[in-house]
C-alpha cells in the first residue's frame, strides 16, 4: 500500500537518507540496537530516529516531516539529544547507522523545542479565532503542547506581506507561513508542478512563486494538494460558503447541490469519525436542513460520462483503427480531473489532441440541471443556483473558466470543498453522523457503483471497463471478474498498465446503433489501458509516450492529478497520509458493492435522459453541445 | 533568417549547458555565464535554463536569488560592495560609506539614474587586515579612505565611455 515517492530530480542534499540493508535483511550488521528513553528496539541500518520512536510508541513532535514527502529537516521541532554528540539532532533526518542512546525530553531537549516554538511564533501573524485552521493546526497544537504561555520573542501585530487571493482555487496568506517547505516539497516532488519555491536566504526567506508573482499568474494546476500538506493556516482554499449562504436564503433562488463520492465518504473526518466511513445518505438529510432546495448525486453524471467518454473511446478506435485517420490520436486520456487538464494545457500541449472532448461530471451535471431539468420542472434557469461538493480545489478553478457556459448561463455558480461544506453544516448546528438516512431527490435518483467508484485511483478506468466490456462483448462483467471487481485497474502504485482481451462480440446494443453497425472490426482485439495518479506520475506516462514505450500503444489512460485519485483531493479533510487515503479508497469500494445497479449504462436515470433529452445518442450534437468541452494550449512560459 | 534575440540566448544557454553534462549540477556555472555576459539574468534566461535542465522556474530563481552575487534585475555596469563586517567598521567604514553616497548622490541598494553605478554592502571580503576593503566588480580595494573613494570613482568613469554604455543596451533581454 505504499506510494512511490518520488525524489530522482530532488537534489541529492534533499533526498531521503536511507542506507541499503543489503540483500539478506537479517545478516551481521544489517540490524542495530538503539536505546530510546530507556527502550531498546532493533532496527535495519540507515532507520531514523523518529521512526524507530514511532515503532516503540514514543512520540516526537514533528512539523516538517509528512509521510508523503521527503526529509527536509529544516523546523528543527523533532531535535533530540544523542549520549556524546555535542549538539541536538533533528530525529526525522539522523538515519542511525549504529548503537546509539537517544534521549527525546531532557531539560536541553524540551528547552530547545520550547525555543524553536517561540520564535516560529515571533514570525507567525494572525489570530487563531480568525483562522479556518483554528483546532485543526500543528502549530497551534504543539503550542499548547509544550506550554507557550507567553511570546519570549514577541508576537507581530501587523501583517507582513499581502494575502494573494488571485487565484480561483488557492489563498495564500504568507502571514502565516513557518517556513516548513511542505508546500514546496509537494509542488516540486509529489505533483512536480513546481510551482513554489523559497526565495533568498537565512532571515529574508520565504515561500514564492516564480519572481513573487500572483498565484493565479504562474503555473498553479489548484489541485490543492498544497493546502493538504501546511500544517498551519498559510494556504486555504478559495471559500464561497457566504456566497451559498446568501443564495440558499433568497426565496426566488431554487439552489440544487451535487455531492461527489469522495466527500461522502472523508466528511466524517470533520466530524471526529475514524477515515473510512462514508456519510452518503446522513448527508443527503444535512444538506436539505442546511436549505438546500435538492440533492443530486454527481454519480448520475459520472455515469454519464461512462457514457460519452466510452462511446467517443469506441469511435476512436474505429477511426485509428479501421479508417485510419490519426486526427483524434489514441491512446484517450481522461478528462474528469480540472488539476490534470490544466497540468497538462500548460505542460504538454502538444498531446491535447489526446484528450477525451467529454467534460467532467461535475460541468456535465451543471449543464443538464440548467437546460433538462430547469425544463422539466418549468423553473427559469436564471433562478436556479447550481452548487457542487467536490473533494477537489481545480473545481473552483473549472466551474469559472469561461466555457463551461454552455447551458446559456454559468453551468456551475459555485464549487465547495468538504472542508467548506462541514464548516456549512457545523454552522447550521448539525449534527452529522447521527443524523437519519434519506435518499437523493429525484429525477436523477441513486446512481450506480460504478459512479461511486470515479472516488480512486482507477476508478473511471474500471467504470468504463465495465461497461465497455458489457456493450460490445454482450456478456456480463462479473463472469471475466467475480463481484465485477476490475482488480488489475486498483491499487494505490504510481502508475499502472493492464491488458484485457476480448473474449467474444455481442449485438450492438440500442444506445450505439447510430454509430455502429457491428463489432467485427474489433473481434479478438486486446483492450490496453493505463492508469496513474498524481502528476508526477502523469509525467512519468505522458515522456514515456513522447518516447514512444509501452504506454503509447495503449487505447485509454486514466489520469487524476491528486496521489490517490480524488479521495486524495486538495479539498478534503486535513491531515492526508497513505493510510488515510487507503482508508477511504476502502469506503468508496465497499460502497460499490452495496449498491443494486453497478454499470453506468444501466442507471435509469441516464437511460431516461438519453430517451427524452439527448435523442441523438451518446457523442451526437445535443450531447456534443452540452457534455463537451475543448481545451486551451497555455504552454509554460511565465509571462 | 532572422533570429530574435531570445533565441539566439535559448540557443547559447543550450550549448553551454550540454558543454556541462545537461543535468542540474549545471545550473550554477550556466547561471554564472549569463550573469557574466548580459550583467544579469532576465526572467526569460531564468526560464530558459530551467528547461534545459529539466527543471522549474521557480528552483532556478531560488537560486539566483539565493546568491547574492547573481542578479535578476538590472544593475549598473559597476558594483561597488563596501565590506560592513567588524573589522572594517572599525578601520572607518563608515566614513567611506558617507563619501560613496555623497559623490554618486544615490544610497546603498540604489542604482545611479545613468546606469553606471550600484551601491551595495557586503559581508567580510577576506581583508580584514587591510580595511576598510571595498569589491568594484571583480576589483579589491583595501585601506580605503574617503580620498581615495574620489579616484576609484574617477577612474570608472574613464572606462565607462560610450563603448561601455552600448554594450549593456545591446544585450537588454
Amino acid at each position: 500500500m505504499s506510494e512511490e515517492i518520488k525524489t530522482d530530480r530532488a537534489p541529492v542534499s534533499q533526498r531521503a537518507h536511507k542506507v541499503s540493508a543489503g540483500i539478506n535483511g537479517d545478516a551481521l550488521g544489517a540490524k542495530v540496537t538503539v536505546q530510546i528513553d530507556g527502550n531498546e528496539i532493533k532496527v535495519p541500518l540507515g532507520t531514523t530516529i523518529l521512526e524507530a520512536a514511532n515503532e516503540l510508541g514514543i512520540r516526537i513532535p514533528t512539523l516538517c516531516n509528512h509521510a508523503d514527502l521527503c526529509v527536509a529537516g529544516v523546523c528543527r521541532i523533532c531535535v533530540v539529544e544523542i549520549e556524546g554528540s555535542r549538539t541536538l539532532q533533528a530525529s526525522c533526518a539522523y538515519p542511525i547507522t549504529q548503537p546509539i542512546k537517544v534521549k527525546t525530553h531532557s531539560q536541553k531537549v524540551r528547552q530547545a523545542r520550547r525555543h524553536i516554538l517561540d520564535l516560529l511564533l515571533s514570525k507567525h501573524y494572525g489570530e487563531c479565532y480568525a483562522c479556518f485552521r483554528n483546532n485543526n493546526c500543528e502549530l497551534q497544537a504543539l503550542a499548547k503542547e509544550y506550554g507557550v504561555d507567553f511570546f519570549r520573542f514577541g508576537h507581530p501585530s501587523k501583517p507582513f506581506y499581502e494575502v494573494d487571493r488571485s487565484s480561483y482555487s488557492v489563498i495564500r496568506d504568507m502571514n502565516k507561513c513557518i517556513l516548513c517547505r511542505r508546500c514546496v516539497r509537494t509542488c516540486i516532488d509529489l505533483q512536480e508542478v513546481g510551482v513554489l519555491d523559497v526565495e533568498n536566504r537565512g532571515y529574508q526567506s520565504k515561500v514564492v512563486t516564480y519572481m513573487d508573482k500572483l498565484l493565479g499568474s504562474v503555473v498553479c494546476i489548484n489541485c490543492g494538494q498544497c493546502i493538504n500538506r501546511c500544517p498551519t493556516g498559510a494556504l486555504r482554499a478559495n471559500d464561497p460558503t457566504d456566497e451559498v449562504w446568501a443564495a440558499i436564503d433568497d426565496p426566488k433562488k431554487h439552489v440544487v447541490i451535487q455531492t461527489a463520492p469522495s466527500p461522502r465518504a472523508a466528511i466524517g473526518e470533520c466530524f471526529g469519525l475514524e477515515p473510512g466511513k462514508a456519510l452518503t445518505f446522513e448527508l443527503n438529510t444535512a444538506l436539505r436542513q442546511c436549505g438546500f432546495d435538492k440533492v443530486f448525486d454527481t454519480n448520475f453524471s459520472a455515469d454519464l460520462t461512462i457514457i460519452e467518454e466510452g462511446t467517443e473511446l469506441l469511435l476512436r478506435l474505429f477511426k485509428n483503427l479501421v479508417k485510419g485517420d490519426h486526427s483524434q490520436p489514441l491512446p484517450q486520456f481522461t478528462s474528469c480531473s480540472p488539476g490534470w487538464v490544466k497540468y497538462i494545457e500548460h505542460f504538454y500541449p502538444e498531446l491535447l489532441p489526446h484528450m477525451s472532448s467529454a467534460k467532467s461530471p461535475q460541468q456535465m451535471f451543471g449543464a443538464v440541471i440548467k437546460t433538462y431539468y430547469a425544463k422539466k420542472q418549468g423553473i427559469d434557469p436564471k433562478d436556479i443556483v447550481t452548487v457542487a461538493l467536490m473533494p477537489c480545489s481545480a473545481k473552483k478553478f473549472e466551474c469559472n473558466r469561461p466555457e463551461m457556459c454552455d447551458s446559456g448561463y454559468k453551468d456551475i455558480d459555485y464549487g465547495l470543498t468538504t472542508r467548506e461544506m462541514a464548516q456549512m453544516i457545523s454552522e447550521a448546528g448539525i449534527d452529522l453522523p447521527n443524523l437519519p438516512k434519506s435518499d437523493f431527490d429525484d429525477p436523477f435518483g441513486t446512481a450506480t457503483g460504478s459512479g461511486i467508484i470515479f472516488g480512486a485511483t482507477g476508478g473511471v478506468m474500471e467504470a468504463a471497463i465495465r461497461s465497455v466490456i458489457e456493450l460490445v462483448c454482450g456478456i456480463r462483467i462479473e463472469k471475466l471478474f467475480e463481484h465485477a471487481r476490475v482488480m488489475p485497474v486498483r491499487g494505490f502504485e504510481g502508475v499502472r498498465y493492464a491488458e484485457l482481451a476480448l473474449p467474444q462480440i455481442g449485438p450492438v446494443p440500442d444506445l450505439l446503433k447510430g454509430l455502429v453497425k457491428d463489432w467485427e472490426w474489433i473481434k479478438g482485439a486486446t483492450l490496453k489501458v493505463g492508469v496513474c495518479h498524481g502528476t508526477a506520475n502523469a509525467k512519468k506516462v505522458l515522456d514515456d509516450i513522447k518516447a514512444g514505450g509501452q504506454f503509447s500503444q495503449c487505447h485509454f489512460i486514466e489520469f487524476m492529478a491528486c496521489p490517490g485519485g480524488c479521495l486524495g483531493g486538495g479539498g478534503q479533510p486535513i491531515p492526508t497520509s497513505p493510510e488515510i487515503r487507503a482508508a477511504r479508497a476502502r469506503a468508496i469500494y465497499s460502497e460499490d458493492e452495496s449498491y443494486q445497479i453497478r454499470k453506468s449504462h444501466e442507471n435509469p436515470a441516464v437511460v431516461e435522459l438519453y430517451q427524452k433529452f439527448l435523442t441523438d445518442g451518446p457523442c451526437g450534437h445535443i450531447s456534443h453541445k452540452l457534455l463537451h468541452t475543448h481545451y486551451l494550449s497555455r504552454g509554460k512560459y511565465i509571462a | 533568417m532572422l533570429i530574435t534575440e531570445r533565441d539566439q540566448l535559448r540557443s547559447e544557454i543550450s550549448q553551454f549547458v550540454k558543454k556541462h553534462g545537461g543535468d542540474r549540477s549545471a545550473l550554477i556555472p550556466a547561471l554564472q555565464y549569463i550573469q557574466q555576459k548580459y550583467t544579469y539574468i532576465s526572467e526569460f534566461a531564468m526560464q530558459a535554463v530551467a528547461d534545459e535542465l529539466d527543471i522549474h522556474p521557480v528552483e532556478v530563481y531560488g537560486v539566483v536569488s539565493f546568491y547574492s552575487f547573481l542578479d535578476c534585475r538590472p544593475k549598473g555596469r559597476f558594483v561597488i560592495r563596501l565590506c560592513r563586517t567588524i573589522s572594517c567598521e572599525m578601520q572607518g567604514k563608515d566614513r567611506v560609506a558617507r563619501q560613496l553616497e555623497n559623490d554618486l548622490g544615490i544610497k546603498f541598494g540604489q542604482t545611479t539614474p545613468d546606469g553606471a553605478f550600484t551601491l551595495e554592502y557586503a559581508n567580510c571580503l577576506g581583508m580584514c587586515d587591510q580595511g576598510p576593503a571595498m569589491l568594484v566588480n571583480d576589483q579589491i580595494f583595501s585601506k580605503v579612505t574617503p580620498e581615495k573613494v574620489h579616484d576609484i570613482l574617477q577612474g570608472c568613469r574613464q572606462v565607462f565611455g560610450a563603448h561601455a554604455m552600448q554594450r549593456k543596451e545591446e544585450h537588454i533581454i
